[in-house]
């Protein structure tokens, strides 16, 4: 008996065991197959050491480290960049490109003494694929278009004409160096200099940009270097393109000298001629999108990027293309578009392009610390050297030939700052990162960029805001005019408008405008210009509701003193007139206004020319002429907290921007009902009914809307009755065709 | 021959604040060119292109005197806008009419603070143009130069002008003047 059942066990046994180990093999995550089988007094010992179960819980890092690497590093740039900010007085002194490099410097140093390597993302693909794109729509979309065509001659002569007497010069110059064997750099030839040289002409006044803003310098001045930071991108990386293909070639002969210029040319205009193209068609295509107003700025997006593809494709200049695209589709597409798209695409734009210079920067600065550097004394000082002559002399010897041809001549200060502003950045250093391995001296080229970068960043970064200071250059004349001087421009305008109508000479009509923009029918002057409202004046309005509230009750007061006598020879105080001045910008309408003001690089246009929906914020608004409130905190909170959305914003005397309203805590909406006492400013008329899609519900939630605008004048254009928030006045506006565009400005009358 | 009640019907001139100086403008002697005053009651096709010509564009043949006539001419345009009775002086009545006019659509201001801003503008021409003057005096008017002196920065070439580029019959859809 007992002899049968061991032999049975022991079968068991071996079955028992085959199985299992099959088992695994065959099922590797460790399910097995068979029942456990548990004999009653056979010793337990299965031989599966190996046996898996179902895993709880795994890690499998390499499936997501591109990723997650990247945006790692994405975030930690971006949480530099709000930390600077928390330091108000830094970003005064410091441009944000110093802070992000010196970041990038400190995780560079962390990263090189735990001897890691900083992530391969910065390839020659991913730089020109994925981050000069953002970089260079942002500059494309924000660019000031009136004074940029108004001074379009200098900024190409001083770009393409500056940028090659830059390289040639530069390049000649080191070459020369080279030369002397003392430096031991002997083995570069001509080409690899040119090509050096080139990398080293490409200009980022960024920091200067913003200098430049905040002491509000000349406007002819701020769009010359903003236009050539722009413009010699593009020419830099024809450039470049062009003498790293030469720089392999052994010989070079003057034909292919011939073929270059050639090529430059075809490069340029080919860049200019596709992203016009894509433009248009980006423009038509808005003209339809009335429907699908989620994917708007999808479109957008999508055409520049996809002029910036083709233009790769046939090789001619990327850049061009994309900033054409954007210059020719900003106008247009904004006709078009909804409020809200044109608010998302610009945030859009400018968050992209806020990350990828981030991340250059940042990047930078972790190369710096991480990659192997070559040193070579004198060729880095002497580059330092050449990079700032050569760009001075060219200053002073490019700006005198084209002066004669300006309007308003660039003096010698002006010129100083545009030497001195000669900053270099995000792409030379992308560039010289990703030269191609065949150039043997690479390691050089990249070091000595990163040097020349740094000097230029930090020296001239900081230093040149107390030179500006200091030298006293000329700046925009933003002192407020005289009262008569204000009264008579509007009653010139008037005027205009009002022959204009009397000839039927309607200004708007054009032939691009017909096909490209929905809607576009003639409109009679004062309609059209009553269109272009001034989101300045809406602004002081609400500044002086939050910040500055002296208005409010000063115009009361000016009431109460009415003294009834007709002397004109009465003292007025300044502050009256300074009232006044509101009084008259915020009631009469300036139809075409003249003071540009800038896009800071760092932040959304304040005043991108008077189009933009501002949301009026009904109770601050109405609070603040309640006699009690106006100090009240809240409306200082509320101010700070407007201001300090979304981006950081110039520090000059315009108003600042809102772009939308979301800021706006919610509670603050439910007197909506009480009073019809603001309106939204419109430019687009009630004609344009375009985005009465939007439902009346959306007026609790603050966002841009043209139908409370409408709903709100039609109610002032009627009776001064309040607003109940019925969807029955929606369809109103759509009526209104004829109805009083104008708009009823904040009635202080009211609470009297 | 044009009458006032032609222009007044034109649609698109009626949201227009100062649209009666507008029209009068038109009916005005002074701007054409002459030395008459008091307005006509219609005017001819010769009559409306001399005001019209107020409005001549600068192009790039016109040399700095024929610029500043322009000027001239057009700031004599807006004076006579102002000068509603031809004196050759803008009172304080007839400047604060002319405020009223242009702050009237905006529906908030009422006659006082008009007043005031027209008072205070004034006050500015006086003191820029008479600074001696005592606070007692009394102003009597802007004239024609202190006019020219205290606009002298507002930049009119720029936006004073109409420019006809396309002069074919779809664009010049002229007023509804049928007489």
């Amino acid at each position: 008996m007992d002899f049968s059942f061991t032999r049975q066990a022991a079968a068991f046994l071996i079955v028992c065991s085959c199985l299992c180990v099959s088992a695994e093999v065959s099922t590797p995550a460790g399910v097995t197959l068979l029942p456990p089988v548990q004999p009653e007094n056979g010793p337990q010992s299965y031989p599966n050491a190996k046996k898996s179960n179902l895993p709880v819980f795994t890690i499998n890092y390499s499936r997501i480290q591109i990723p997650f690497e990247i945006t790692l590093w994405m975030l930690l740039a971006s949480f530099a960049k709000v930390g600077f900010h928390v330091y108000h007085k830094i970003t005064i002194w410091v441009p944000e490109s110093c802070l992000l490099i010196s970041i990038g410097l400190i995780v560079g140093g962390i990263m090189y003494s735990v001897h890691e390597e900083p992530p391969a993302v910065l390839s020659n693909s991913v730089f020109f694929l994925y981050i000069l794109p953002p970089m260079v729509l942002e500059s494309g979309y924000f660019m000031p278009t009136r004074p940029f065509f108004e001074n379009i001659g200098t900024v190409f002569w001083f770009a393409v004409v500056g940028t090659l007497w830059n390289s040639i010069g530069i390049g000649i110059s080191l070459f020369g160096i080279c030369q002397i064997e003392a430096f031991g750099v002997q083995d570069i030839n001509l080409q690899e200099n040119l090509l050096f040289a080139s990398i080293i002409s490409a200009v980022d006044p960024v920091a200067v940009l913003t200098v430049f803003e905040d002491v509000s310098v000349n406007e002819q001045l701020y769009i010359v270097v903003f236009g050539e930071c722009l413009f010699n991108d593009a020419v830099t990386v024809v450039l470049y393109n062009m003498f790293s293909f030469v720089a392999e070639m052994p010989v070079v002969e003057p034909v292919d000298v011939f073929l270059g210029m050639a090529r430059f040319l075809v490069v340029g205009l080919g860049g200019m001629g596709f992203g016009i193209l894509f433009g248009f068609v980006a423009s038509f295509t808005t003209r339809f999108t009335s429907k699908v107003r989620e994917i708007e700025p999808l479109f957008i997006f999508m055409y520049s990027y996809l002029a910036y593809l083709v233009a790769e494709l046939f090789a001619i200049s990327s850049i061009m293309a994309i900033v054409c695209c954007a210059l020719t589709m900003k106008y247009y597409v904004e006709e078009n578009v909804s409020q809200r798209s044109c608010t998302t695409i610009r945030h859009v734009v400018k968050m992209l392009s806020s990350i990828s210079e981030t991340v250059i920067f940042f990047f930078l600065g972790v190369v710096t610390i991480t990659t192997e550097h070559e040193w070579n004394w004198g060729y880095l000082l002497f580059t330092l050297l050449f990079a700032f002559i050569w760009r001075s002399l060219g200053v002073l010897v490019l700006i005198p030939i084209i002066n004669p041809f300006r309007t308003i001549p660039l003096n010698l200060k002006d010129q100083f700052g545009l030497a001195y502003g000669g900053l270099r950045g995000a792409i030379s250093f992308a560039l010289a990162f990703t030269l191609p391995e065949s150039i043997v001296r690479k390691h050089l080229f990249v070091t000595a960029t990163i040097a020349v970068i740094l000097f230029t960043v930090f020296l001239q970064g900081i230093s040149i805001r107390p030179l500006i200071e200091l030298i006293n250059v000329r700046r925009t004349n933003r002192k407020e005019d005289l009262i008569n001087v204000e009264i008579h421009r509007r009653m010139m305008e008037h005027t205009m408008t009002g022959i204009e109508d009397i000839c039927g000479q309607w200004t708007l009509h054009t032939f691009p405008d017909m096909i490209l923009i929905r809607d576009s029918r003639p409109e009679s002057g004062i309609v059209a210009l009553y269109k272009k409202l001034e989101l300045q004046n809406a602004m002081e309005i609400l500044d002086s509701v939050s910040g500055d509230i002296s208005s409010a009750p000063a115009i009361v007061s000016l009431h109460e003193e009415k003294k009834g006598s007709a002397k004109p020879m009465k003292k007025f105080l300044a502050k009256d007139l300074n009232n006044m001045h509101n009084i008259l910008s915020k009631n009469m309408y300036s139809i075409r206004q003249r003071t540009v003001a800038y896009t800071n690089k760092h932040a959304l246009p304040n005043e991108s020319q008077n189009r933009e929906i501002l949301i009026r914020r009904h109770s601050s608004i109405r609070r603040s002429f309640r006699p009690g409130s106006f100090q009240s905190t809240v409306n200082d909170h509320e101010a700070t907290s407007e201001v300090g959305y979304p981006l950081r914003l110039p520090q000059s005397n315009h108003p600042r921007c809102s772009t939308s309203g979301a800021v706006m805590p919610l509670h603050r909406l439910n007197t909506l009902n009480e009073f019809p006492s603001v309106e939204v400013l419109n430019e687009k008329s009630p004609s344009h009914s375009a985005s009465q899609d939007s439902s009346l519900p959306d007026c609790h939630f603050s966002t841009n809307n043209n139908s409370s605008a409408d709903d709100l004048r039609n109610e002032e254009g009627e009776e001064q009755r309040p607003l109940p928030p019925s969807p029955a006045l929606v369809a109103e506006p759509r009526n209104n065709t004829h109805g009083n565009p104008l708009l009823r400005r904040p009635q202080w009358n009211q609470k009297k | 021959m044009i009458r006032k009640e032609n222009l007044e019907n034109i649609p698109a001139l009626a949201e227009n604040p100062i649209k009666n100086q507008i029209i009068e403008a038109f009916f005005d002697k002074r701007n054409q060119h002459g030395n008459e005053v008091g307005s006509f009651q219609e005017i001819g096709f010769e009559q409306f292109v001399m005001v019209m010509s107020h409005f001549r564009p600068p192009n790039l043949k016109t040399t700095k005197e024929e610029k500043q006539e322009m000027r001239k001419e057009k700031l004599r345009f807006l004076f006579n806008m102002h000068d509603t009775d031809g004196d050759g002086i803008i009172t304080l009545q007839e400047y604060r009419k002319v405020v009223e006019e242009l702050l009237s659509n905006s529906g908030a201001m009422d006659q006082d603070a008009a007043h005031e801003i027209a008072d205070a503008a004034m006050l500015e021409v006086a003191s820029t143009n008479v600074p001696q003057m005592s606070p007692e005096d009394h102003y009597e008017g802007i004239t024609f130069q202190h006019f020219e002196q205290i606009l002298k920065d507002l930049e009119m070439e720029t936006r004073m002008f109409i420019r006809f580029l396309d002069v074919d019959t779809t664009t010049m859809h002229c007023g509804k003047a049928t007489s």
